[in-house]
């Protein structure tokens, strides 16, 4: 009864300081009202758990995942080691790296690029995560076998926005090269690449959330005993919910991170792009 | 023609390099099996037949396709029809949830300011979110509480291609012509009218694309969300299956259907979005 009165009056107030909130175009207000929105729903979540005595292995209330994280931490990062250091990241440089580089490769070929580029965007749609069993097999339970998951899921986005990147120089500039008597290596570095950044900053972002969806999900097929993947699956059907959800944060953090630091270099990259004027 | 003739040649590559391949990556279980006095050609016929192949040929992959969609009566656990046509339900009934809940907030957004400003930047940061860590975690709990079966699986589905069409109609909603809009206003066009007559037709031309991006994604999720309850059936339980006991066939006959299910998504949006191009007379 007084948890129902509670939540009821923190859903008023809370939609009161947002309607409130919304009517500024203060910059300080466009940022507070999303974090607002967020605690707003943080204390109801926890308001409820504890109110209606949700049982933990449904939901657990958000200061008993925040308890989680803090005295899981060695494990937490053990996990954090073995998919991001280990599987993540060099699987994100390589995929990417190489889809890049095909793309550059398939450039000078018109015929090669008519035939890989529909191929590889109808692959990038495709269930990569599946290939997982497949890569265990070859590659191993350890991190080896899950770096190799993220390369096959971060190559072909990049191979096909970076090969529409480079095809999309315009003319005029491609003929203002032309009478500098530029070579192709020339306009390759000075003009078609940089012009190709927006499209490869949009593919690695994507690909950083790919990457991790990829790791995690190959955990599933079988790791040694350490992995954010394992310890999500493993957890979970030993209901200990409060480490899953710890896990859980950790990656959506490391999700926004990588896709914030990504477009900070972006925007220090392609400060000249239309888009930042 | 122009187009048709690259892909094609591609493709042949592929295979050609894909048998190739096989030969060499199954040469030591091959001759791990062969006779003490087999040359090595018979080693090399023995690569392309092997029962659990560390790499299987195309051959096999399109075999066991075969036998496994018309081999065995649709109701047997072996039938792959069977287990495709439980993860594909499943899909369609997780995009059709995500489509209604993506439409409608996406509504909410473009007409209430405060939406707006409290659940775009979450929109946004979504994208950068790996959702799918979650799957294990709602399937268990959904079991706990009585709900197996389609739902748990749809369910994942849903909020995996969610967000896509979320943020696509966003975009849809608010791309028509700012002329237009006050032309509308000049005719004293309600709400309601500038919204069925201007708002919605003019997001269709990001509807679809946000559409095509996020079926295969519905199917990735029911995929996944068939994994954690050791699932008796679908793609998913297949691959599981396979990876168990080492079938390497069932696992390539698996991703394979997967292929062809997203290939299918991504055909049947691209049917609908030329029914509605030629109904419109020409443009979307």
């Amino acid at each position: 009864m007084t948890t129902g009165l509670l939540l009821l009056l923190s859903l008023l107030v809370g939609a009161a300081a947002l309607i409130w909130l919304a009517g500024s175009d203060a910059r300080a207000c466009r940022i507070a009202t999303p974090v607002v929105f967020g605690l707003l729903v943080l204390w109801m979540w926890q308001l409820a758990c504890v109110g209606y005595h949700v049982p933990f292995v449904l939901l657990p209330p958000p200061s008993d995942i925040g308890v989680a994280i803090v005295t899981h931490v060695p494990m937490l990062a053990a996990d954090f080691r073995q998919t991001v250091l280990r599987s993540v990241i060099p699987g994100w440089v390589i995929g990417s790296g190489a889809g890049l580089l095909a793309a550059i490769a398939l450039d000078g070929s018109p015929f090669l690029r008519r035939g890989v580029l529909p191929l590889g965007s109808l692959v990038s749609a495709m269930p990569i995560v599946g290939i997982a069993p497949i890569m265990v097999m070859w590659f191993g339970f350890d991190w080896q076998s899950k770096a190799a998951v993220v390369v096959a899921m971060t190559f072909f986005p990049m191979l096909v926005n970076a090969g529409a990147g480079l095809a999309q120089t315009g003319a005029m500039e491609a003929d203002l090269m032309r009478t500098y008597a530029a070579g192709y290596r020339t306009t390759l570095l000075k003009l078609r690449l940089p012009s190709a950044l927006p499209f490869v900053f949009y593919a690695l972002k994507l690909n950083a959330t790919l990457a991790l969806i990829g790791a995690i999900v190959a955990e599933f097929f079988g790791t040694p005993i350490v992995g954010m993947g394992f310890r999500i699956s493993t957890e979970a059907a030993r209901l200990d919910l409060g480490v899953v959800w710890a896990e859980i944060v950790i990656a959506a953090a490391v999700g926004t991170l990588s896709f914030a630091l990504l477009s900070l270099l972006e925007r220090a990259v392609t400060f000249w792009h239309p888009s930042y004027h | 023609m122009t187009r048709v003739v690259p892909v094609l040649c591609v493709l042949a590559v592929v295979i050609a390099v894909w048998f190739a391949a096989s030969v060499p990556m199954n040469w030591s279980q091959a001759q791990a099996l062969a006779d003490d006095n087999a040359t090595w050609t018979d080693i090399a016929e023995a690569t392309q037949s092997l029962s659990r192949p560390l790499l299987p040929t195309p051959a096999q992959v399109a075999d066991e396709m075969v036998t496994t969609l018309v081999g065995y009566p649709f109701n047997s656990p072996r039938s792959l029809l069977h287990h495709a046509l439980v993860t594909a339900w499943e899909s369609i009934l997780g995009f059709a949830l995500s489509l209604a809940a993506g439409i409608m907030l996406a509504v909410g957004i473009v007409h209430v300011r405060t939406l707006d400003r409290a659940l775009m930047p979450w929109l946004v940061a979504s994208q950068a979110i790996p959702v799918l860590a979650i799957a294990p975690m709602v399937v268990v709990v959904l079991g706990n509480i009585g709900l197996t079966g389609v739902l748990p699986k749809a369910l994942i589905a849903a909020w995996l291609s969610f967000f896509p069409i979320a943020a696509g109609m966003v975009k849809g909603l608010r791309s028509s012509d700012i002329m237009q809009r006050d032309l509308l206003h000049t005719y004293n066009a309600t709400t309601r009218q500038v919204f069925t007559k201007l708002r919605w037709p003019a997001s269709l031309a990001f509807l679809f694309p946000a559409m095509k991006v996020a079926a295969p994604l519905a199917l990735v999720g029911a995929i996944v969300a068939e994994l954690p309850t050791g699932a008796q059936a679908g793609l998913g339980a297949r691959l599981l299956t396979g990876s168990y006991y080492g079938l390497t066939l069932q696992i390539w006959a698996a991703l394979l259907m997967a292929a062809l299910l997203a290939m299918l998504a991504i055909g049947l949006v691209d049917a609908a979005q030329a029914l509605l191009v030629r109904s419109r007379g020409g443009r979307l």
